[in-house]
């Protein structure tokens, strides 16, 4: 029989990719850097060993009745069994003793990643789900931003999850587990990054058509660069010097990108669409579409129907120099 | 369907004077018979199957790579929709239902369902909602709001234009039909048993299929209800899911997965059914431990109407509530494992031949366990939030529907393939069938549970390079492309049991139950003589007795001798063809699509409706009847 | 054709049985919504400002009246009363439609009353709570007047004792779940 033979060559090669994976997993729920995701890891091992444990034995079972009672020429017609009162009971018992081992430590973890902080250095996010994109504020700090948070390492952060429009669900995988953002709600997620690095996450509610591209970036610093961070986010954009981005924010202001963005310290003073105040430093454009740099900066701006399609940024008709400027503009907002 | 028509022709046709099928068209637009019924529906649910399977392959061939271009977004929103939609309602229901309609009647010994036009009226209003959400289609209006449609997406506001009205209409429309049948099976099942059929002698898929019925009955209801508040939501401006008038959009998800739970035991339970005849019957050896197995699909059936909130983990409903539905969920486990233990020790100590119906048993037993036990590592909150909505969750409900639901079907469909049409199918063809099946199944959802580990999200249209996923989402789209190959030899084997198919004779499987003392295929009565039953597996254990309408002897390992006689000793009555409940339900469809925008169209097909209602209430169900 | 049946029950009669049960749920499920609903409302008019408890007290009571009706036909024709199966096979839809007119002129009164279905989440659950029952009544209203037209035609006698007793189910089934309508709606506002 080669059929479960298949099946353990598929898991074998599985579990060497999963477990000897050398490469980057930046939304891999299998590495844990939060609290919170260990958490969530180490009770997922301990249930995927007992189901690996069972796996092998019923299928092992099988595979041996199925190979051992094959139909033989001549063979006596079996005998009837009806059913026999122990062994239902042991089948019935040692499901039952899995569960409770299973139900156990599920029932604790629920109520300890579940509990409300009460750490008082906490650092509050809120979290607001838009279609397509993130944003975030810091309503202690004064920060607000898009699409990308930064965290201090190895403090307690205390998300508040809100939504806009439809239902969203925040989702950074090493970080931890999901959260929907509902309509009329507020939701919330606890946890203390313990490892610095870029770590990536995505919607995981659908939520309409560019749904595959809300992404985010979660960037988890030393206690120091954070601090720098929210000191520099704080602080109003500052007048370009370069000429070229100099023209690009006469672009900005004199067409509709100031109706939905802001730039704080200027005259765009949008909601609708991201806070671009500090977008130059920002690792990604369109909610972690694509990597920030000026190339590919011109093609969102010129083509965004066709980078992200569905996203509720219209193309704005601009010529190929005002293109320029205007994304100079946007990455000069450092 | 010309393969089904022209076999139920050969062979329905004058061998059996008293039960003879009129041919052509006319007859089957007007049949009351359950197994020429079970046919359309077997033909219609399988091609909708086959339509689900391609728009499946199409979303494979745009995730074959990172960022692809293939489909656009909107185009892949629409098709994940319909490949779920069309597969829980339009393919899987209806082949359900097929069997139910070809089996059921068969094994119980009555010679049709309780009421054969409230049957037809149920397949034909089937057709219109499956061929209503089609028509979507060149309309450029397909529904992109997902299967589970969740509030407030699929309001007005964010689904503008008809799509979502058509997913609303078309399931309200076939849910009236699957209400209909479950009242009909119900009522069958209890009322007309065999004399001695006790329930505890009933064969394990109607044991099934009985069960099924409840959860039908008390699963659609709120569904249907949900339907109605999301219609009213969009067309008339009501606030059942809008937060901004003190609503709550969680109440859609409630009614959808109070009622979709179920719809998963609704799927399962049937196949879980076929595998417990098959299983005996291929093993020479009946059901280790039949009421074990009876009341663990009564349990699951009944723990399934209180595990709906393990949908919905991520909703942040708080930790009590998560932790209620993660234990009831759980328990679960428990009689679908006895099952499988059951069903190996019904092999153990057998004669096991390995024919096609039994490969896809055995392999409905293994892949089954595999979704059961991915199912158990979601059925635990804290683990299921970093596996819900991801394609972790993909892998394991087609383990479950797939694994289950599909090798199940495929396992039945061999089994009862010869007493639907007469005709033997190659084992052969059958085999590789089974085997080119099982290695396409496996490796198109095997590798999706390490990219939702790995952080792939569902009903997501593309995926970025760098997230470690695309050697597992290029074996997936491999593994999808092998299904097409694996329906070469089914195919090739239809044409040739058309050619040239061996008869099959009335118990070619030396199989157990009822449906194995008459002709294949049955007569339009399915008995001539009412059998009684005295016990369970009565072929098994064939004796003459006094009173007993049939009797027979067994050669030992050979084939059984036919049962029945050849002609009723008396004519018997059966129901008349009827074009009203076609009629009924065109008017029932007439109202469905007049229901997008034409209220003169509602009310003519209102009209219609009535006057259907009419024409069957007043007819008489057989001439000279009564 | 039918002949004895397993259970001893008609195969009409267990069907009515269970298609009643499946119609619990689907009841169960609308009131639920209401009475989860209920007091969420955030934009007038409030239910307390509109519902008329005394006129529905009256039409509930003919409602109930026409299930006493209901009684009287069933059991007219049981005793192979030809004129008393007409007379009160007519009273009950008579009965029943007074009751449709009843929720019609509600209606109009709560819509005049600045109460569109779309207005609030009270008006969204109310009409269609209750709707969906007066749509129920109005079956049931179709129904037993085409078996009071049967009787007019000769053609309802003893022998249908059972398509009586059905429909009688159906509607004394309604005619219950509005006494749980009236009670919750009404009664607790």
């Amino acid at each position: 029989m080669k059929r479960p033979a298949h099946l353990v060559v598929l898991l074998v090669v599985g579990l060497a990719a999963w477990q000897g994976c050398g490469g980057e997993y930046p939304q891999s729920a299998l590495h844990p850097s939060s609290d919170f995701a260990r958490r969530l890891d180490g009770l997922f091992n301990q249930i995927f060993w007992w189901a690996a444990g069972v796996f092998v034995i019923v299928e092992g079972i099988l595979l041996y009745t199925v190979f051992r009672f094959r139909e033989r020429p001549g063979g006596p017609r079996p005998q009837e069994i009806h059913g026999n009162v122990l062994m239902e009971v042991g089948w019935t018992l040692a499901p039952a003793l899995i569960l409770v081992a299973v139900a156990i430590p599920t029932i604790q973890t629920i109520f300890v990643v579940d509990r409300p902080t009460t750490d008082e250095d906490a650092v509050v996010v809120e979290v607001i789900g838009r279609q397509w994109w993130w944003e975030f504020r810091y309503p202690e700090l004064g920060v607000v931003t898009a699409n990308e948070a930064h965290l201090p390492l190895g403090r307690t952060v205390d998300l508040r999850l809100r939504t806009a429009d439809v239902l969203h669900s925040f989702w950074i995988p090493r970080l931890g587990g999901k959260r929907d953002l509902v309509p009329g709600r507020e939701n919330h997620l606890w946890f203390r990054p313990d490892s610095v690095g870029v770590f990536w996450g995505q919607c995981a509610e659908y939520c309409g058509t560019a749904h595959a591209l809300m992404g985010l970036r979660v960037v988890v610093d030393e206690p120091a660069e954070f601090e720098a961070w929210v000191t520099r986010n704080r602080a109003p954009a500052a007048m370009p010097t370069d000429p070229q981005a100099r023209a690009g924010q006469g672009v900005f202001m004199s067409n509709a990108c100031v109706s939905c963005h802001a730039v704080r310290g200027t005259a765009a003073q949008g909601v609708f669409g991201p806070d671009l105040t500090h977008f130059g430093s920002r690792l990604t454009i369109g909610a972690g579409v694509m990597e920030n740099n000026l190339a590919n900066l011109v093609r969102w701006i010129d083509s965004t129907q066709h980078v992200k399609p569905g996203n509720l940024m219209p193309e704005v008709q601009l010529d190929d120099q005002q293109v320029a400027q205007l994304a100079a503009y946007l990455l000069a907002l450092r | 369907m010309a393969t089904a028509e022209a076999m139920a022709r050969d062979h329905g046709g004058a061998d059996h004077a008293g039960g003879t099928y009129a041919g052509g068209l006319w007859s089957w637009i007007t049949t009351v018979d359950h197994k020429r019924i079970a046919i359309l529906y077997f033909v219609t649910g399988f091609l909708f199957f086959l339509i689900a399977g391609i728009e499946g392959q199409l979303l494979r061939v745009q995730l074959a790579r990172p960022d692809n271009r293939f489909l656009d977004p909107d185009l892949y929103n629409q098709l994940f929709t319909m490949h779920g939609t069309t597969m829980v309602f339009f393919a899987g229901m209806p082949l359900i239902v097929a069997f139910f309609n070809f089996v059921v009647p068969l094994q119980i010994g009555a010679r049709d369902v309780a009421f054969p036009r409230l049957n037809a009226f149920s397949y034909w209003i089937f057709l219109f909602g499956g061929l209503f959400m089609y028509a979507s289609v060149p309309l450029r209006a397909m529904p992109d709001g997902g299967w589970f449609a969740y509030m407030p997406l699929t309001n007005i506001e964010y689904s503008p234009g008809l799509g979502m009205d058509f997913y609303v209409l078309a399931l309200l429309a076939s849910g009236v039909g699957t209400i209909a049948g479950g009242v009909n099976f119900f009522v069958t099942i209890l009322n007309m048993r065999a004399p001695g059929m006790t329930f505890m002698r009933m064969p394990l898929f109607t044991w099934m299929a009985l069960i099924v019925s409840i959860l039908i009955l008390l699963a659609f209801p709120p569904f249907t209800v949900g339907l109605v508040f999301m219609m009213f939501d969009r067309m008339f401006g009501t606030h059942f899911f809008d937060a901004a008038a003190g609503a709550d959009p969680v109440l859609w998800q409630h009614l959808f997965w109070v009622f979709g739970h179920p719809e998963v035991y609704i799927l399962i339970l049937p196949a879980l059914g076929i595998v417990s005849d098959v299983i005996p019957a291929f093993s020479r050896k009946s059901l280790f431990g039949y009421p074990v197995v009876v009341f663990s699909g009564v349990l699951i059936a009944f723990l399934g109407f209180g595990v709906w909130v393990h949908h919905m983990f991520s909703v942040g409903l708080g930790p009590v509530v998560n932790a209620v539905f993660s234990g009831a969920t759980m328990l679960i486990a428990i009689p679908t494992g006895i099952k499988i233990f059951n069903w190996i020790a019904t092999m153990w100590g057998g004669q096991i031949r390995f024919t096609t119906p039994m490969l896809f048993a055995i392999g409905l037993v293994a892949m089954f366990t595999i979704g059961g036990l991915s199912g158990v590592m979601h059925s635990s909150p804290p683990s299921d939030l970093q596996q819900t909505d991801t394609y972790f969750v993909v892998a394991h409900f087609h383990y479950v529907l797939f694994g289950g639901l599909i090798f199940g079907l495929f396992s039945g469909f061999y089994y009862w393939f010869p007493k639907a049409t007469g005709r033997l199918l190659s084992e052969r063809l059958g085999k590789a069938h089974f085997w080119l099946t099982f290695v396409a199944f496996n490796l198109t959802f095997f590798p999706m549970h390490f990219s939702g580990l790995l952080g792939q999200p569902r009903r997501t249209f593309t995926y970025a390079s760098g997230l470690g996923l695309d050697l597992f989402n290029l074996l997936s789209t491999i593994g999808a492309f092998l299904f097409t190959v694996a329906f070469v030899p089914l195919l090739l084997n239809l044409w040739r049991a058309w050619r040239r198919g061996e008869a099959a004779g009335p118990n070619p499987w030396d199989a157990p139950t009822l449906e194995w003392t008459t002709a294949s295929p049955p007569p339009h009565y399915n008995f001539a003589v009412v059998p009684k039953v005295d016990r369970r597996d009565p072929l098994w254990h064939p004796y003459v007795a006094p009173g007993l309408g049939w009797a027979g002897e067994l050669e030992p390992g050979g084939a059984s001798p036919r049962l029945q006689p050849d002609h009723p000793p008396a004519p018997v009555h059966m129901p008349d063809p009827s074009y009203w409940p076609l009629v009924m339900a065109f008017g029932m469809g007439l109202m469905t699509v007049g229901a997008l925008g034409s209220l003169a169209l509602v009310l003519c097909g209102l009209a219609v409706t009535l006057v259907g209602l009419f024409g069957w209430a007043f007819e008489p169900p057989e001439r000279g009847g009564h | 054709m039918e002949g004895p049946t397993s259970t001893g029950i008609p195969h009409r009669k267990l069907a009515m049985w269970t298609f009643i049960g499946s119609e619990c749920m689907l009841f169960g499920t609308l009131i639920a919504t209401y009475m989860i609903y209920r007091g969420r409302n955030l934009v007038g008019p409030y239910p307390d400002e509109l519902l008329n408890i005394p006129f529905i007290t009256v039409t509930t009571f003919v409602l109930l009246m026409s299930s006493l009706m209901m009684v009287l036909a069933l059991s007219a024709v049981q005793r192979g009363d030809a004129k008393g199966t007409r007379i009160w096979l007519f009273m009950t839809p008579l009965f029943g439609l007074i009751f449709l007119g009843g929720q019609y002129y509600e209606f109009n009164h709560f819509v005049h009353e600045g109460l569109p279905l779309s207005k609030n989440l009270f008006s969204s659950t109310f009409f269609v709570l209750t709707g969906t029952h007066g749509a129920h009544v109005a079956g049931g209203v179709l129904w037993l007047g085409t078996l009071w037209l049967r009787a007019m035609g000769g053609k309802l006698d003893a022998r249908h004792t059972e398509t009586v007793e059905i429909a009688g189910l159906y509607w004394h089934f309604v005619d219950v779940v509005w006494i749980v309508l009236f009670t919750l709606i009404y009664l607790l506002v």
